[in-house]
């Protein structure tokens, strides 16, 4: 059974609205015209997974306190960002299954008023939709369908690993993008290592490695010439969008390859104009890809 | 006797701490790791540096080499891709192992990349790991966006003291880029 009437705290983490509110933009658009209603937190900070590499217990104890937060709206939690995705998510499920470490955990949110005692989830907008919308739905208000277009997929790593916390009910992480891409009528190709880390998470302390990685993903991608790459994450979608210029010029090569994040797809598909999805926001414009798509006829 | 001297100091440096594993999340799983090196083959970060070794990392830690593990800048590489999560044959939850020495160094040698300080200061000051410039957020009413939810300082500041890391942040030394030695 498909939840009629889903409702959702939306958390939107830090690097969409610092930088890409193109994917928020396109989500809510969707989810709304699909009857998902966004909440808006009411108050929130870091999911706190840009602190796990230096302190463990304090990255805990920031997701928690999202969690608890949540907990007094007696809402899901709706995430577009993988990060936010795989920390929140892997948090709340060793609170749940680790008596020792809640314990820990509600000692230092007990300093500030506060107690986790675990009654929400958290989900990624993929989630949202195949679990609680649901492909018929979907492609209900497919308006005009893409099958003129051929494009890949990347799901990026915190919707896949560690699987102990991100496999779901009978649904495989690694399927559910290229099933949600074909809902739109577009072809999903398959490439090489599909599953490769973008590598964003070091670029920070070093350019080499990451730009290599997503170097390597790009040529995968062009070698089954896709027209665009789809991205479900702010991450990825910045080291593959944003920074491919820096990669064409590092390595000498060409690709204009545009990355457009699933709802802005999916929007084109349910006959959003472009505009409405904020597709000009993309470093890479889409011009081709938009010129196939309407001027198909 | 120079010659001494300098053989005892290495043997300083590479000081043996048989407990360590302890100090490890897992340390107990660490044991079954048996060296055959699944973990690197699939780690996209040591297909493109032999600088880092997950594989090589395990073994340090059931030697106990503690000191070097702590001092070594490669830890820092890790994208927490997970994949040699997924891929051991033993269970050893290699990404797990490497955030702990990470987390151990910090607590240790106070030292952290940079960016993770003012990651941290971000988050410190605005709730947001960034701070999200006046335009932005005036430009978030043109595109129809709701406002973006505030973030309660007081606590955030509250859960950096009682998780022992204001004072750490405030003094730390950091170090900007990992140079990939090969
Ligand atoms: S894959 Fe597991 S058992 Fe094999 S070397 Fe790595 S940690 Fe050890
Ligand atoms: S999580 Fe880190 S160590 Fe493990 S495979 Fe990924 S980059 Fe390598």
């Amino acid at each position: 059974m498909k939840n009629s009437n889903p409702e959702y705290l939306i958390f939107l983490g830090c690097t969409i609205p610092y930088r890409l509110t193109s994917y928020e933009v396109s989500a809510r658009k969707v989810l709304k015209t699909l009857g998902v209603k966004l909440v808006e937190m009411p108050d929130f900070n870091c999911c706190g997974y840009p602190i796990d590499l230096v302190n463990h217990e304090l990255a805990s104890a920031l997701a928690t306190r999202n969690l608890c937060l949540a907990e007094e709206k007696e809402m899901n939690i709706l995430t577009l960002c993988n990060g936010c995705f795989g920390f929140l998510n892997k948090v709340n499920k060793m609170l749940k299954e680790d008596e020792g470490f809640r314990k820990k955990i509600n000692k230092d949110l007990n300093e500030i008023g506060m107690e986790y005692k675990g009654k929400v989830e958290v989900k990624h907008l993929i989630h949202v939709l195949t679990e609680d919308v649901g492909f018929e739905k979907i492609r209900q208000n497919v308006k005009k369908s893409l099958s003129m277009i051929r494009v890949a997929q990347h799901t990026g790593c915190h919707l896949l690993r560690p699987s102990k916390y991100t496999l779901r009910d009978g649904l495989d992480g690694h399927t559910l993008l290229k099933e949600l891409i074909e809902l739109t009528g577009a072809e999903c190709l398959d490439y090489v290592d599909e599953g490769e880390c973008c590598g964003n998470p070091i670029i920070g302390v070093n350019e080499d490695i990451p730009f290599q990685m997503a170097r390597e993903k790009l040529e995968h991608v062009k070698k089954v010439n896709a027209q665009a790459l789809i991205t479900v994450c702010p991450f990825c979608h910045i080291m593959y969008d944003l920074n491919q210029p820096l990669i064409e010029r590092r390595f000498n090569e060409r690709f204009r390859i545009p990355v457009l994040h699933y709802p802005q797809l999916l929007g084109l598909a349910m006959g959003f104009t472009p505009e409405e999805l904020a597709i000009n926001d993309l470093r890479v414009k889409p011009i081709e890809l938009l010129n196939s798509i309407y001027n198909a006829e | 006797m120079a010659g001494l001297k300098h053989i005892f100091e290495n043997a300083t440096v590479t000081r043996i701490n048989p407990r360590f594993r302890h100090e490890m999340a897992d340390a107990e799983k660490l044991l079954l790791c048996f060296q055959c090196g699944t973990c690197t083959a699939g780690c996209p970060v040591s297909r493109f540096s032999s600088f880092y070794n997950p594989r090589k990392i395990a073994r340090m830690v059931q030697l106990g080499l503690k000191d070097r593990l702590l001092s070594d800048a490669a830890l820092w590489l890790c994208t927490t891709c997970y994949t040699c999560i997924d891929n051991c044959p033993q269970g050893v939850e290699v990404a797990n192992i490497v955030r702990s020495l990470r987390n151990l160094s910090v607590k240790e040698r106070r030292v952290m990349p940079l960016i993770s300080k003012k990651l941290a200061l971000n988050i410190l000051r605005s709730g947001y790991a960034y701070i999200i410039p006046e335009s932005r957020i005036r430009r978030r009413i043109t595109q129809g966006l709701p406002h973006l939810p505030r973030s309660n300082l007081k606590q955030i500041a509250k859960l950096f003291e009682v998780t022992d890391f204001l004072g750490v942040i405030e003094n730390v030394e950091t170090f900007e880029k990992v140079e990939v030695k090969e």
